[in-house]
């Protein structure tokens, strides 16, 4: 669906199905560089079984109209916007990586927003390397070469896509060649910068691939240590890109800490 | 710091697609010889029939053994995914059948294999899909562009005169007019050519040809490079719009890499129905995994045979783009300079007659229609894969009564001369 915010087209997925007030919602929130199609698969899930969903395209993202948010408060503030504009009070927010700080400082800052947030391939702080952000400043190819290479196991190009013919590294690079010059390093340098202001009071799911080496496992330690009402589910063959890589186990842990 | 690296071509012609078998650990590539497969639960099933999950439900959709040779493709031309067919002819009608419906248009080269043009120029039309032929230059591309065209087509290496197709320049004019570039690439594999690097949209190889390369299993593979915008476009509706026979699915918005992919899929392979057996995916992946090796030595060969035949008086003329006599000469120096394939053509001296007795002659060199196998093929165009054409056609396509088209094999170079040599000089006595 498309609505407009801050008079600019916005587009929602939303798993053909139009929303309905009675149901519970869930909002997805894809990384950096990168469109609500990161969630076909779960989003498509909850969409045929009773939630309201909505994978969101970020401003200068997918089918959104840019220019990019330049930090994850003014992403998060926007997430919230949305769901002003749909009349939702309260959603489930599942973040990927940038999506996933997104929802956190949502779940920090709007708590009465938020009913639950699941943190898919997060770290905190999201230190991105000094090569990777400026080879994205410099609009270089090269920084889809390390979104793409870092942002999967190291067995991807070598091993089988669970979803038939499909070549993960391919449909990253395709993705990324259609954004305009500038917004991978505005989603990069957000998350780079973005330090964590609040408390997280609401239950939290930690999604995270045992061979991510975007953002490892550990690097979600601090955050672990300061959010006690928190879960982790760890992928043990995927990287950083769960929800391709490991869609099963994506879903399975969403589906059991959204079960109602 | 160096940057992160990706696996070089030969380590993906051996390895993308797949890993050891998590089962059994088998190495090769498993046969899965089924139709279908067992779900866990009927939750499982409703959510793999509506693609909540990823998996295989009826070998005619997807089947893993397929699996891997289509994402072994998709790696080797950089595109975001494959669909394996039951030939390459069935690969270009399911990309055709993907974009478009009745009243639809495509521009395509006329130098094209015979039954790509059969299929263009009679079978599509019966059901309202009308094709304009060109000599595949760019400028007459752009010139049959019409409003209900959906589609640009040609062949990397235009059959049978070896036509390099100029795609940077006919992309160029696709785009402009917000339509596609369809290249059939199996003249030259991935090995040879990167057609979307060059910016080709969508492309396809009969895989029954270099791809495997023994001559053993009849297949072809369509890839997309997921770089197309259908939404932007605004010419697809089969891309574009709900797709009242899957739930209403808008496959753009579903997702815009992949939207091409997923109706060819969902619709193309379910409802046409001509997918790849499993069986035909192992041998043809068997292939794949030494085209790096096979591709240098069949250009090797060709370029020795080449050279023989280019200085033989009863030889009138050689067709190979590295000849600098060849119009596409230096079009070919610059998208082709790995080389320019093992397919060619030359005339005879002496027309039909010499012909005949020339193939008829051929000890090592095997008279079929086929091309692109590990052994020496050669056929007669006129008489056997353009026979359909009429004259115009055939002229335009560069083919005289005289044309006799070889595919050099990986035999020894000097004999497959010195079968050429004795056969043309039994020709000559024709």
């Amino acid at each position: 669906m498309e609505i407009l915010l801050q008079d600019k087209k916005a587009f929602a997925y939303t798993a053909a199905h139009a929303l309905e007030a009675g149901k519970p919602s869930v909002v997805f929130i894809h990384g950096a560089g990168l469109d609500h199609s990161s969630f076909a698969l779960q989003s498509r899930y909850f969409g045929y079984h009773g939630w309201n969903v909505l994978a969101l395209d970020l401003p200068g993202h997918g089918r959104s109209e840019g220019p990019p948010l330049a930090t994850i408060a003014a992403m998060a503030d926007w997430v919230v916007e949305v769901l002003d504009q749909l009349n939702i009070e309260k959603a489930v927010l599942v973040g990927h990586s940038m999506g996933s700080l997104i929802a956190l400082d949502a779940a920090a800052r709007h708590a009465q927003r938020v009913e639950k947030i699941a943190l898919v391939a997060v770290a905190y702080p999201m230190k991105v390397t000094e090569p990777f952000l400026d080879a994205a400043r410099r609009n270089d190819l090269a920084a889809f070469d390390m979104h793409t290479i870092w942002g999967h196991a190291a067995q991807v190009p070598l091993g089988g896509n669970p979803n038939p013919g499909m070549w993960m590294y391919g449909d990253n690079l395709a993705r990324l060649r259609r954004l305009a010059p500038g917004v991978l390093h505005s989603d990069l340098k957000a998350s780079n910068d973005f330090v964590l202001s609040g408390t997280v009071q609401c239950p939290v799911l930690f999604i995270l691939g045992k061979r991510d080496v975007m953002t490892p496992p550990r690097a979600a330690q601090v955050l672990l240590e300061k959010l006690s009402n928190s879960k982790v589910e760890i992928a043990e063959l995927s990287g950083h890109g769960l929800m391709g890589e490991a869609p099963d186990a994506t879903l399975d842990a969403l589906v059991a800490f959204l079960r109602r | 710091m160096a940057g992160p690296k990706y696996p070089g071509f030969d380590t993906l012609a051996l390895h993308a697609g797949q890993s050891p078998d998590p089962a059994t650990g088998s190495r090769a590539v498993p046969i899965y010889q089924t139709t279908s497969y067992v779900f866990r639960d009927t939750e499982h099933a409703a959510s793999l029939f509506n693609m909540e999950r990823a998996g295989h439900v009826y070998s005619r959709i997807s089947n893993p053994t397929v699996a891997v040779l289509e994402e072994r493709m998709a790696a080797l031309e950089g595109g975001v995914g494959a669909i394996a067919t039951a030939s390459g002819q069935a690969a270009l009608h399911l990309a055709v059948a993907t974009l478009m419906g009745a009243g639809s248009h495509i521009v395509a080269s006329g130098s094209l294999y015979g039954g790509s043009h059969n299929l263009l120029a009679y079978t599509l039309k019966r059901f309202g899909i009308d094709t304009t032929f060109v000599l595949p230059k760019p400028e007459n591309f752009r010139k049959a562009i019409r409003d209900d065209t959906r589609l640009l087509f040609g062949e990397t290496l235009g059959n049978p005169g070896l036509d390099v197709l100029d795609i940077p320049a006919v992309s160029a004019i696709a785009h402009a007019a917000k339509l596609p570039l369809l290249v059939d690439a199996t003249f030259t594999t991935p090995y040879l050519m990167k057609p979307f690097d060059l910016g080709a949209d969508l492309l396809y190889h009969s895989a029954t040809k270099f791809l495997g390369g023994h001559g053993t299993a009849i297949g072809g593979v369509l890839v997309d490079s997921g770089r197309f915008d259908w939404e932007a476009s605004g010419k697809f509706e089969t891309l574009t719009a709900p797709y009242s026979g899957f739930h209403n699915m808008d496959f753009e918005e579903e997702s815009g890499t992949r939207a091409f992919l997923l109706r060819a899929r969902r619709e193309g392979l379910r409802d046409f129905g001509a997918c790849m057996a499993p069986m035909t995916a192992f041998q043809i992946l068997q292939g794949i995994e030494t085209l790096h090796l096979r591709m240098p030595r069949h250009v090797e060969n060709t370029r020795k045979v080449v050279a023989f035949l280019k200085n033989n008086s009863f030889v009138d003329r050689v067709i190979y783009p590295e000849l600098p006599e060849h119009p596409d000469h230096e079009l070919a120096r610059k998208l082709l300079p790995l080389g320019c394939g093992a397919v060619f053509s030359f005339e005879i001296k002496g027309g039909r007659a010499a012909g005949k007795r020339f193939i008829e002659s051929l000890r090592v060199f095997s008279h079929l229609a086929n091309v692109g196998d590990a052994k020496s093929l050669v056929i007669h165009p006129a008489t056997t894969t353009h026979y359909r054409m009429s004259d115009e056609d055939l002229k335009k396509a560069g083919i005289t009564a005289g044309t006799v088209r070889l595919s050099v094999g990986l035999e020894d170079a000097q004999d497959l001369i010195d079968d050429l040599d004795r056969s043309l000089k039994a020709a000559a006595k024709a």
